[in-house]
């Protein structure tokens, strides 16, 4: 009885030290989960900002034609997935990962028709185990990253396209709802199609002069502008993740302690078993004397 | 005297937001000054700093990566990167000036790599500029 007692008193230690541990982690998520939503709000007067000027030079020269804003016929598609570099974040890169992975299947007969741009150590591993032909990946992002960070592979991805390497870029990465809902998201990035209709209909007609000239300024903002919206995704799903990594833990934690819960019961019913095992013998041992 | 709204802004933050005088960059075709109700305008902007005067006082703001956007008495500015005088490591740009000036003088490199130096140097010397106006 005293090794049972024992055995469950050890348990109940390496619980307690589980418990510590993701209890630490629940509260550092939280701490680095408002960061993130601030840094992500922060990004969002640039996002904005750049969308209404291009929105109004695309209103403004009707005539002028971007290759970052035509559709072509679809021969091979680019994908760019965002995921963590680590893991005990619940369902996050796993989510995430299989929406990427249903598409390509629903989407593609083969490997050469798509390619894929990948963020986060996790889903490069995960795409290399599978097979998937990974052309470009940045892992061991900080956890605020700049956009120096991500400045290269952003341009590759976008630069890919200009270059007509593949006809269409999605961003497959996971949506900040709230800090307890992320929800798996892809989303088309290139070519840029739905620009500027909401402003066509306000008189936003800025009649603009331009230096060098239209074409030119397109032609530098339009790529900044994907790149933007890239790195504000990585934004979003950094929140993401540590909105993840927070619920995961906190399950863990509760589960700990119901977990601990139960051990102590089981430690008290072994404790007095024992007690009462004693006294049994005690009174046997007594009585045999008389 | 009149004045217009300057906004800069970055990926990261908005560096600055105040009613100013005047602002003079230095866009893709060669430098262009800014008065209030300037007409509608949109350029690139090269690595340089802007100048901004705002109650009779003159400064720099380091700007890397952007353009310029002028509407309805609106400067916008949007900038990969965009710092305050004060905001500036020096040393860090000294060094930074350093590296890009030795990768300059190695010309066996190819262009690409030439080209990157080049901006570089280019970065680091607006920063000691904006830098050590402050």
């Amino acid at each position: 009885m005293a090794e049972n007692m024992r055995d469950i008193k050890r348990r109940i230690t390496s619980v307690q030290n589980i418990k510590q541990i993701t209890k630490a982690m629940e509260m550092v998520a939280a701490a680095k989960l408002r960061r993130a939503q601030e840094k992500a709000e922060s990004a969002r007067p640039y996002t904005e900002k750049m969308r209404e000027v291009i929105a109004s030079v695309a209103v403004a020269t009707d005539e002028v034609q971007h290759p970052m804003l035509v559709s072509r016929p679809v021969k091979k598609t680019g994908y760019l997935v965002i995921t963590s570099d680590r893991g005990l974040a619940g369902g996050f890169d796993g989510n995430v990962l299989r929406t990427l992975v249903q598409t390509v299947e629903k989407r593609h007969g083969s490997k050469d028709e798509y390619v894929v741009f990948v963020m986060g150590r996790k889903g490069s591993d995960f795409l290399k185990r599978r097979d998937i032909p990974v052309i470009g990946e940045v892992t061991g992002l900080p956890d605020s990253p700049e956009f120096s960070d991500i400045k290269s592979i952003v341009s590759q991805a976008v630069g890919m396209f200009a270059e007509e390497e593949y006809d269409e870029l999605f961003l497959v990465y996971n949506e900040f709802i709230n800090p307890v809902t992320q929800r798996p998201v892809e989303k088309r990035l290139l070519p840029l199609a739905d620009l500027g209709e909401e402003e066509s209909k306000s008189d936003l007609k800025a009649l603009y002069e331009y230096e060098p000239s239209a074409e030119e300024v397109l032609s530098v903002l339009l790529p900044r502008y994907a790149e933007t919206l890239i790195y504000s995704a990585l934004l979003e799903s950094k929140a993401s993740e540590f909105g993840a990594r927070m619920a995961a833990m906190g399950n863990a934690t509760d589960n700990a302690s119901e977990m601990i819960g139960a051990y102590t019961l089981q430690y008290n019913r072994a404790r007095q078993a024992a007690i009462t095992q004693e006294l049994a013998e005690i009174v046997g041992g007594a009585s045999a004397l008389e | 005297m009149s004045t217009m709204q300057l906004d800069i802004v970055t990926p990261e933050r908005k560096v600055y937001s105040e009613q100013v005088e005047m602002v003079i960059a230095r866009a893709e075709e060669g430098d262009i000054g800014i008065l209030p109700n300037h007409a509608p305008y949109v350029s690139p902007l090269k690595v340089t700093a802007v100048k901004v005067k705002k109650d009779g006082d003159e400064f720099f703001i380091a700007v890397s990566g952007g353009f310029i956007e002028v509407r309805e008495n609106t400067v916008t500015i949007l900038a990969e990167t965009a710092e305050m005088p004060g905001e500036i490591d020096i040393e860090r740009a000294e060094s930074a000036k350093r590296r890009a000036e030795e990768r300059l003088a190695d010309r066996k490199r190819d262009d690409i790599d030439f080209k990157r130096a080049e901006i570089a140097l280019q970065k680091a010397l607006t920063r000691l500029r904006v830098g050590k106006s402050g």
